[in-house]
């Protein structure tokens, strides 16, 4: 690495002190560059000697990954065996014993489905299609009755695929209602104006819980007699309108923080209202509250495990009403830290997703 | 019978009388009285420069031509359409009035050639090759063709607002409103989108420019009007209007505007 013309006189050309640069150069600036905060850091490496050995020890070294209930009962470490042991109850719940590969295959669709929205050169009005086609298709694999598929009826609905359905028809739905809502709320219409905020203000009024309970109390005792409608709908409906408000102040908010030139460039074009929010506003809009969008959404997902209370066995009850079980009594822990690696593994993703679309929608300025 | 179709009306001969015609007409901001007793005529091919102190009302007049801003009072006509409260005419009126921004609000979501195409294909309902060839061909024109994959954040001031002129130009309109087109510009950057409107003007464009550009306005205009506290106070020929002003005002501020 020799230089082939002679090093300029100036001083540019000097190199830092070595005390500046490398590991040793970063630690004493960062880390030992004061009295306290050389404490600090001596104080900090002793509490994670004293945690992370002990962890890793107990969850790497002494655990057992598969194995009987009664080979756990003489180990110190991690009994992640409860995990593989109970993984069809907590995967498909009470769906009947053999026919595991229809909540598979209806996860797997929905995966795909997923995957296949994921890219924004397929975001065309084929998804538009694809998405209540999706639905169907799971149902009809779920509830069965045709094709020589016996009929489970939806009470017996539980563990991944019901929160995932619960999940994603959520958001796909919630996010579309939400945008109406908040146009909704920006109409000069006093009458549609005045629905919006009514709506938006009570569903924000109360806990998801509430509208969980009146969908699934209070809202039969309306029904004429008779006339049912099945509960996990009820449910998801009410994760859809609970939801939906919420992206609805989001969105609006968007739609504040547009200059009012880019409404007066698309008016003076001569474009329509339903034409310029389609093609100039809600473009912009959307793409500037990606961020609390998907927080919404995240949350969302998360909320999904709140469909216990209204009886409703979600992956989250489903592990749960493992852990009764006397054999496998006491290994919560393990239990509750596989479930949430899985909601962390749900929400990474969604959060990794939204900044990569801030990145692909990025132009500049 | 002004329900004459878009097209039959462009290719016949120009109906005489005004292209737009403003008469009798009032403006308020609640209580402020923004524009008074505005009477106005303009001729096809006229090219009128408006200039006056801010606030004086100069930029609500020609947003109230495209509708913009509402009026209260009086009648505005544009190339035969009366501006109500009818989306319908609004829209027709639109379609034949481009209008350049101070701050160019170029939409910055697309590229420059999308937000080109972007009125032909969905105002004008012209087949998407075809409103592509004409935006390349304006681009050509402002000098700037070599742009157009790009985004609105990526250019200069002064190619952001000869995008805007190209963009209103791509609706072939029949009249161009400039509201202000050079005041958000660096210096260097003004004389470029300048020479782009006088090309304009030597095509025949019918022109309202809000402008503080007097030498623009001494080398294009028709007619230079001068506007304060919401009034036209004078309106004359160039020649006129900067060597003899009639009014105090108006030479108060050439005075003020030509150091």
């Amino acid at each position: 690495m020799t230089r082939p013309t002679p090093a300029p006189q100036h001083t540019g050309d000097m190199k830092p002190p070595v005390s500046e640069v490398g590991v040793l150069g970063w630690m004493r600036k960062n880390l030992f560059n004061t009295w306290y905060n050389s404490l600090l850091t001596v104080l900090i490496l002793f509490g994670l000697w004293q945690v992370v050995p002990p962890l890793v020890r107990w969850a790497f070294i002494d655990s057992l990954w598969n194995s009987s209930s009664e080979a756990c009962r003489d180990i110190d470490g991690a009994c992640w065996s409860i995990i593989p042991a109970n993984i069809k109850f907590i995967l498909f719940g009470f769906f009947p014993e053999g026919q595991d590969w229809r909540p598979i295959t209806a996860i797997i669709l929905l995966l795909a489905l997923v995957y296949y929205s994921k890219d924004r050169r397929h975001w065309t009005r084929t998804l538009a299609v694809l998405w209540p086609i999706g639905l169907a298709v799971m149902a009809t694999l779920m509830y069965g009755g045709v094709f020589g598929m016996p009929i489970v009826e939806t009470a017996q609905w539980s563990g991944l695929p019901l929160t995932l359905m619960l999940a994603l028809f959520g958001m796909v739905a919630a996010y579309p209602l939400g945008v109406i809502l908040a146009l909704g709320r920006r109409s000069r219409m006093p009458a549609i104006k005045a629905l919006c905020v009514v709506y938006i203000e009570l569903i924000r009024g109360v806990p998801l819980i509430s509208v969980l309970f009146m969908s699934s109390v209070m809202f039969p005792l309306f029904l004429p007699e008779g006339v049912t409608i099945d509960k996990i709908l009820r449910a998801q409906v009410a994760i859809i309108l609970f939801t939906a408000a919420y992206i609805a102040e989001v969105v609006r908010g968007g739609l504040q923080a547009m200059a009012r030139g880019q409404y007066e460039a698309a008016d003076s074009l001569g474009l329509k209202y339903g034409q310029a929010m389609r093609l100039i506003i809600l473009p912009q809009a959307l793409k500037i509250v990606i961020p609390p969008s998907m927080g919404i959404l995240i949350s969302a997902f998360k909320d999904t495990s709140l469909v216990v209370i209204i009886a409703l066995y979600d992956i989250l009850k489903t592990t749960q009403v493992s852990l009764s079980n006397p054999k496998w009594m006491g290994y919560s822990t393990e239990a509750y830290i596989f479930l949430a690696v899985f909601y962390f593994l749900c929400c990474f993703a969604m959060s990794s997703f939204s900044r990569k679309l801030e990145r692909d929608l990025h132009t500049g300025r | 019978m002004n329900e004459t179709p878009m097209d039959a009306s462009r290719n016949t001969p120009r109906p005489v009388g005004p292209i737009i015609e403003i008469a009798d007409m009032h403006k308020w901001y609640g209580d402020f009285h923004v524009l008074q007793e505005i009477n106005l005529q303009v001729q096809a091919g006229e090219r009128i420069v408006i200039c006056g102190p801010s606030g004086s009302g100069k930029s609500t007049l020609i947003r109230c031509i495209n509708r913009l801003e509402e009026h209260q009072r009086g009648r505005i006509l544009v190339d035969g359409i009366e501006l109500t409260n009818d989306i319908k005419n609004i829209e027709k009126i639109r379609m034949e009035v481009g209008m350049v921004f101070q701050h160019f609000n170029l939409f910055p979501h697309l590229t420059i050639l999308e937000n080109l195409t972007l009125g032909p294909i969905w105002v004008r309902k012209t087949p998407k090759k075809e409103a592509e060839e004409t935006a390349m061909m304006f681009l050509e024109k402002v000098h700037i063709a070599e742009q157009a994959k790009k985004f609105p954040g990526q250019l200069s001031g002064g190619q952001q607002q000869r995008v805007a002129i190209a963009r209103s130009l791509c609706m072939k309109p029949k009249v161009m409103l400039f509201d202000e087109p050079t005041s958000a510009l660096d210096p260097e950057m003004v004389k470029e989108v300048l020479d782009v409107m006088i090309n304009l003007a030597e095509e025949g464009m019918t022109m309202l420019v809000v402008t503080h550009e007097m030498g623009f306005a001494k080398s294009v205009a028709h007619r230079v009007m001068f506007m304060d506290f919401g009034q036209i106070v004078e309106e004359n020929n160039p020649h006129d209007f900067f060597e003899n002003p009639s009014h105090e005002r108006t030479r108060l501020f050439l005075s003020q505007i030509l150091n």
